[in-house]
């Protein structure tokens, strides 16, 4: 028995023992230890606000779903990632995100290299039960290298967050409600005339679909690169 | 400010109420308000002046007196004469009047149940005293449980009084006050905060509104007392803009209170300092959840964070904060001044205390009551609403608003409290209740309610912002008759989803409604279903 306040967790997770250490969330252990859970408003680097919904797990017992990229392991945890309630949980919401917007795979700049498109693949999501919304957004192209399109936009925040917490320019942000939300640059003005970007990228690089991408590249050059993140987080916090 | 010299003003504005041989009381809270109630109280102001009786009658204006349905309500004192419906037309008869046989076709009957049944305590100086006038809430009795417990008590003393009382939020959730006192008590830091949540946003729901307009001394006298207990030394109210009257009446008492020494340094002589602050917001449902309030407070977009931490060891800028609603606030005092004891008599086991609701829908009697917890949803419908009007039948009533659900006719037996209403698979909400008769369809209802909850979702999750929207596209194939058996698989399923997947309590709770009528009206969803393939599909 552990007594209370060891810095060392141990719970289980689909029947097998873990450990983790007090900074750790479900979803670390998960990665480093192989077991699959997906995620698309989560990246390493970033604060983590458990908001897609897809990383959800099960506590045994209380049958309670938690967000396994914002929840640390308690001592004696028995968690569940994956059985038929969850698989079929997170398909769900995968399909009332196809439902939201334009996602059509063929015409987007980041067929093949979207986020939203592998979820889906690797969740077996081979049709939408739901109407499809799409609700008309505008395409702002104002920015000398980078557009963006909302209909693209799945709202994981990633943009908002790594533009705030890396970039430190907390250009982005959101506004409206419900289905009406949308990320806005500055007071809702175009990309192009925003006094407080930097054009770093930084935004376009995280973005997890076709939404943000630059300017002038195909299909195929418009692979998004994020390794720069996790460096850039941990030297913002002072390591080296 | 010493008790002695509380004791004088609230004698010498005693004497000076009882100088004179008639009090007229004018609501004046927004609804009867909005039936010109401020051209009747001018009216007998004038009326008094010109007839010369400014020394036997005091014409002033009150909170809301709870019959909204019969407004503008003028109350006669000490006579115990209820007016309904009045117009300035109706002043020089009822000044003529005065002292003889009362107006009998405006005269409300004080002896029917929807006054004799109900039992006040946050209401209690609603209709009694003037709002704008601190002087009047102190002849009440105001401010001596706050003296009482500067000088007397310890802060962990008005905890313990505070959780011997039992009190539970009466936000919604009913979460145990005491506990979270203490908890923020508890709680590390130089810096705490204190917040009152007068955000209200369900349709149909107007409790909190009409306290802040009708007492709003007391609910700064129970933020100074919890600000004391947990070590606080900042509060915000937390209201939203729609309510401008409510925030005047509120900041007028803000600069009464700061006057008279009960906010500010050293308040009454005492090494103890709070400060109050207004905060409006938009009108946002959202913001009534905590997290969404404290974020749209520090000035950001109102979206709900993930919990833990919790506002009490992290909440407003990072810092230990207790979040209570208005009406748990307006109940601290009495206890403070009654004891815990005295208000754990009444209610139920888990339940204690009263119980504030806006009795609105199909029901005689709509407008603001009190009642003791444990009630049966029976009592309120029926004796203290009156039933339902026009000769139609009950259906259900629909407690909790957009995140509560539906009670049939067979369940109304049920006693009002946190428990019983959860196990129905509604909730005791901030308290709405609104009774529906049996000319509405309950598809209908539904869909109303969420409707409400995916226009009014942050957008922050998945399941929140698009289930809705997709839950109300269902339920809009029911009422067209285009359902089939497999939409109301999905319905269901996707109602579980959203119940258990999104982020905050908001979005939670947002299937409720449907699926509380799916559970006690099931039959008119399957009433609804198209029953033969339509030719092209074939």
């Amino acid at each position: 028995m552990m007594t209370p306040g060891t810095a060392v967790k141990t719970f289980t997770m689909d029947g097998k023992p873990f450990s983790a250490t007090e900074e750790e969330t479900i979803l670390d252990v998960a990665r480093e230890n192989g077991i699959d859970i997906p995620t698309l408003c989560h990246l390493e680097g970033i604060l983590p606000t458990g908001q897609c919904r897809l990383c959800m797990v099960e506590i045994q017992g209380s049958g309670r779903l938690v967000p396994a990229c914002a929840t640390k392991p308690e001592e004696g945890m028995d968690i569940i990632t994956d059985n038929p309630r969850l698989r079929n949980y997170r398909k769900m919401i995968v399909e009332l995100l196809f439902s939201e917007r334009n996602h059509i795979c063929a015409v987007c700049v980041s067929n093949g290299h979207c986020e939203l498109q592998s979820v889906a693949q690797r969740l077996g999501v081979n049709h939408v039960r739901f109407a499809y919304l799409h609700p008309r957004f505008m395409l702002d192209g104002s920015h000398p290298k980078y557009e963006v399109d909302h209909n693209r936009c799945i709202l994981c925040g990633r943009c908002v967050r790594v533009c705030e917490e890396i970039e430190g320019a907390h250009t982005r942000d959101l506004r409206n409600r419900g289905i009406r939300t949308m990320v806005i640059t500055d007071f809702d003005t175009p990309w192009g005339e925003s006094p407080t970007c930097t054009g770093c990228g930084k935004c376009v690089h995280v973005c997890p679909t076709g939404a943000l991408a630059e300017k002038g590249k195909s299909v195929a050059e418009m692979a998004k690169r994020r390794h720069f993140l996790p460096y850039l987080a941990m030297r913002r916090r002072g390591g080296k | 400010m010493t008790n002695e010299e509380l004791l004088a003003i609230s004698e010498k504005e005693q004497e000076l109420q009882q100088q004179v041989r008639y009090r007229i009381m004018v609501c004046s809270s927004t609804g009867c308000l909005s039936s010109r109630s401020d051209e009747i109280l001018a009216a007998l102001e004038a009326e008094v002046k010109q007839r010369g009786l400014e020394n036997e009658v005091l014409v002033k204006k009150v909170g809301c007196l709870g019959l909204c349905a019969a407004g503008p309500i003028v109350s006669i004192q000490p006579d115990g004469i209820l007016y309904k419906e009045m117009t300035p037309e109706d002043v020089p008869a009822i000044l003529d009047r005065l002292g003889g046989e009362p107006l009998e076709e405006k005269r409300i009957d004080t002896h029917q149940p929807f006054f004799t049944r109900q039992k006040k305590n946050a209401l209690e100086n609603a209709g009694v005293v003037d709002p704008e006038r601190i002087e009047d809430y102190i002849a009440t009795g105001g401010y001596a449980a706050l003296i009482k417990v500067l000088t007397e008590f310890s802060p962990s003393e008005v905890i313990q009084e505070v959780q011997k009382s039992g009190l539970r939020g009466r936000g919604g959730a009913g979460y145990p006050t005491g506990l979270k006192w203490s908890t923020v008590a508890k709680a590390e830091g130089e810096q705490k905060f204190v917040v009152c949540n007068a955000d209200e946003g369900d349709p149909g729901a107007f409790m909190d509104r009409s306290i802040l307009e009708s007492d709003p001394h007391r609910v700064l006298e129970g933020m100074i007392i919890a600000a004391y207990a947990v070590g606080a030394n900042q509060g915000y109210v937390y209201v939203r803009a729609e309510y401008p009257l409510a925030v005047k009446r509120f900041r007028t008492a803000i600069r009464q209170a700061e006057k008279m020494g009960f906010l500010g340094q050293n308040i009454c002589g005492t090494p103890f300092s709070f400060k109050v602050d207004v905060r409006l917001g938009a009108g946002a449902f959202v913001c009534g959840e905590e997290t969404a309030l404290l974020q749209s407070v520090e000035g950001n977009r109102g979206m709900p964070r993930l919990r833990p931490p919790y506002p009490a060891q992290s909440g407003l800028f990072g810092k230990p904060t207790l979040v209570n609603n208005v009406e748990t606030y307006a109940n601290i005092p009495a206890i403070l001044r009654n004891g815990g004891e005295w208000f754990a008599q009444t209610g139920t086991e888990k339940s204690k205390g009263t119980k504030v609701f806006a009795l609105t829908g199909k029901v005689k009697n709509t407008g603001l009551i009190e009642v003791p917890m444990g009630i049966t949803l029976r009592e309120i419908v029926y004796d203290i609403g009156g039933g339902v009007p026009d000769g139609r039948k009950f259906k259900a009533v629909q407690t909790g608003g957009p995140s509560g659900g539906c009670i049939p006719e067979e369940l109304l037996d049920t006693p009002v409290d946190y428990e019983s209403l959860k196990a129905l698979g509604s909730m005791m909400g901030s308290g709405g209740m609104i009774v529906i008769d049996d000319r509405s369809d309950m598809i209908d209802v539904a869909r109303y309610f969420m409707e409400f909850s995916m226009e009014e979702s942050c957008g922050k999750c998945v399941p929140c912002r698009v289930g809705t929207v997709q839950l109300y596209n269902l339920l809009g194939k029911f009422q067209r008759r285009e359902a089939t058996e497999e939409d109301l698989k999905t319905l269901e399923e996707l109602c579980d989803l959203v119940r258990s997947a999104s982020l905050c309590g908001l979005g939670q709770a947002a299937p409720n409604p449907i699926l509380s009528t799916l559970k006690y009206f099931r039959e008119e969803y399957l009433a609804k279903i198209r029953k033969s393939t339509p030719v092209e599909e074939a």
